[in-house]
């Protein structure tokens, strides 16, 4: 097993010169390539934060955190966006789209960005609809979509840049139940047939169901941290996978 | 490339604004240029106005003439000379003067006037003379009669075809005594010239102050008075240290310093004018960057370099701004030609006082390219300067706070 995250000591206050909040306290993580694991505690347990630190959107005020062996903590800014390009996809609550282009745009725009070959971006980008199930809407402009299919798209723009790990923080909270459950399912078909290691912060129950692991945060540290089988029960509308 | 596409779908996600922005560069650029094309309108019809008063664009003397102005400073008229200075370009015309000082009488009355000689059909080419005549007929070549000015005739109490006596000192302390009908009126603006002139034929002149063939002055018209001052040193450097070669600006040094006078209060009401513009700017910017901020702080999350995203604000930008600029001067051009052909005119007190001074109450606007150049650039560099802020604004962009709703 190849180690993609290796967090120690991580602590990051807020406000530290009027009243500090200590939002994550001395966590240690480790994850593998391939791990499903889900982050889940109380809302203002330090979920975002953790997160964050994790993605190289912040910078902890103590402890290392390796990502593919190299330390993120050390980068220096730019160096840090241009880690964050190759190496991590990103899905966010919501609004993850630029509405004036299109999903294929949309897709398009992180691997431009890497400077990938026009060829290369197209295989790739068709591919990604397809294991999304939206062939059919690459051309259709964010403001068309369900919430759940923006959703989708925004997963499949995390994968684009074939990153060590896709975060994704509360990927579902904005999502009814239906399309809570059929984002799940494909990401939790793309850690299985791909091997995506993905990392997510849910308040959801059913979406913690998917997961493989759970660490709960209370406090910003780690409570426990579990390994567990993912109930994969067939629903609504889909055939029972094998 | 992408970028470039990406730009130009943003331009189109907010067309208010985008329209804004561009309405307010449009009409800036159109006000700008009207305004200076007004100032440059005025200014070259004040010394359009100057100029054909009397002194044409250049004068030519010998050394020495413009501080003492005697006949003893004459140089001789000789068409080698003349063609030497007209062959040069933008000299459109050269008429040959003889100036000088005298009593003129009527039957009861000696007043003290200048007298011209000219040469009636150059002069005319150069100061449009016989435009300032209101009674009687202009000279001819030789003609032994004269034009007086209306302000003199009064004074002297003459009027159209009565006979005036001229009682001078001629070269060398020689007599100058001649009788010339009078066949024209002239009316001045000025009231110095009103008030003082008398206008003879060249040769006649001549005769009367005993210079055959002298000359104080040739008086120079040009083709394009923008080239003033190149003209005349090409011509000075053509006649050698015999002559002295001045500009109307070097013989009227005061309408110099009034235009240069006007021309910085113009410089605080256009300094007024951009910064309107510039506010105009700034709002359609500090919408855009509130509008966008979440977007941006995404698009840095996900790995986009501060310096591209920088580079897309100001594709952005330039292409707004300089859409602007292009139609502002293309919408610029009829309306400053219109003003140009039927000028603004002034009416009632004003008027007057224009007229007094004998300037047509007319503002026509100058149609010279360089305007709308010259403002369209600088609204182009205003409104690029002012988007160096959404840039500075993306250099301290913080994805996470950027983010947060
Ligand atoms: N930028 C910030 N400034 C100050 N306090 C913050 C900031 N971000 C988060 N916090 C605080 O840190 C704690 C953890 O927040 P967060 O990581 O957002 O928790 P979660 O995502 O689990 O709800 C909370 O108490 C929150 O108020
Ligand atoms: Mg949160």
């Amino acid at each position: 097993m190849k180690t993609v995250i290796d967090a120690h000591n991580v602590s990051k206050t807020f406000n530290p010169d009027t009243i500090p909040i200590l939002a994550v306290n001395n966590v240690h993580l480790h994850l593998e390539r391939g791990e499903f694991t889900a982050l889940v505690g109380p809302s203002g347990s330090g979920k975002t934060t953790l997160l964050n630190l994790l993605g190289g959107l912040d910078k902890p005020d103590k402890g290392s955190i390796l990502i593919n062996g190299k330390d993120i903590t050390q980068l220096s800014p730019n160096a840090l966006i241009d880690f964050r390009l190759h190496h991590i996809g990103f899905v966010f609550q919501s609004f993850n789209l630029i509405p004036v282009l299109t999903a294929r745009e949309n897709v398009e725009l992180i691997m431009q960005l890497q400077h990938k070959k026009k060829e290369e971006i197209d295989e790739r980008v068709l591919n990604l609809f397809r294991e999304i199930g939206m062939e059919d809407k690459m051309d259709t402009r964010p403001a068309q979509l369900s919430g759940g299919q923006q959703q989708r798209v925004a997963v499949a723009r995390a994968l684009a840049s074939k990153p060590q790990f896709v975060l994704a923080d509360e990927p579902t909270a904005n999502l009814d139940s239906k399309s809570a459950t059929n984002l799940l399912d494909i990401m939790a078909k793309l850690n299985q047939e791909e091997n995506i290691t993905f990392i997510f912060s849910t308040h959801d129950a059913r979406v913690i169901e998917r997961a493989r692991r759970v660490i709960t945060l209370v406090d910003g540290q780690i409570h426990s941290d579990t390994a567990r089988v993912p109930t994969d029960l067939p629903h609504e509308g889909e055939k029972p996978r094998n | 490339m992408w970028l470039l596409k990406l730009a130009w779908k943003n331009m189109w996600r907010n067309r208010n604004r985008t329209a804004i922005t561009i309405a307010a560069v449009f009409f800036s650029v159109i006000l700008s240029t009207l305004t200076n094309s007004l100032q440059d309108g005025i200014f070259e019809n004040l010394i359009k106005n100057v100029v054909s008063f009397y002194n044409g664009y250049i004068q030519i003397h010998k050394k020495g003439y413009w501080e003492e102005q005697i006949l003893d400073n004459t140089f001789e008229n000789s068409s080698k000379l003349s063609n030497l200075i007209s062959q040069h370009q933008n000299i459109t015309a050269v008429a040959p003067r003889i100036e000088s000082f005298a009593l003129v009488s009527s039957d009861t009355l000696t007043k003290g006037c200048l007298v011209i000689g000219i040469s009636p059909d150059l002069e005319n080419s150069i100061t449009q003379l016989e435009n300032k005549l209101i009674e009687g007929e202009y000279l001819s070549e030789n003609d032994p009669a004269s034009l007086l000015s209306e302000g003199l005739a009064n004074r002297l109490n003459l009027s159209l075809h009565d006979t005036l006596v001229i009682i001078g000192q001629g070269y060398h302390g020689a007599m100058a005594v001649g009788k010339y009908p009078i066949k024209g009126i002239l009316k001045f603006g000025s009231p110095d010239l009103n008030d003082q002139t008398l206008y003879l034929s060249l040769s006649v002149a001549q005769e009367l102050y005993s210079v055959q063939n002298m000359l104080t002055s040739y008086v120079i018209g040009l083709e394009n008075p923008d080239y003033l001052n190149p003209t005349a040193e090409k011509v000075k450097s053509s006649l050698g240290s015999d002559y002295e070669v001045m500009t109307w600006e070097e013989m009227m040094p005061e309408v110099v310093q009034h235009i240069r006078t006007d021309k910085a209060s113009l410089i605080i009401i256009q300094g007024v004018l951009y910064m309107l513009i510039g506010f105009g700017i700034i709002g359609t910017l500090l919408m855009m960057m509130v509008e966008r901020k979440y977007e941006m702080g995404m698009l840095v999350a996900i790995g986009m370099k501060k310096g591209k995203l920088m580079q897309l604000m100001l594709i952005e930008s330039v292409l707004t701004v300089f859409a602007g600029c292009v139609l502002g001067i293309l919408a610029s051009i009829p309306i400053v030609i219109y003003l140009n052909r039927f000028p603004i005119r002034f009416k009632g007190e004003l008027a007057k006082v224009y007229e007094e001074f004998g300037f047509e109450a007319i503002f026509p606007t100058s149609t010279n390219p360089e305007i709308f150049l010259r403002q369209g650039l600088l609204v182009l560099v205003l409104a690029l300067l002012l988007s160096l802020y959404p840039l500075l604004k993306i250099a301290r962009l913080n994805p996470v706070t950027a983010m947060k709703k």
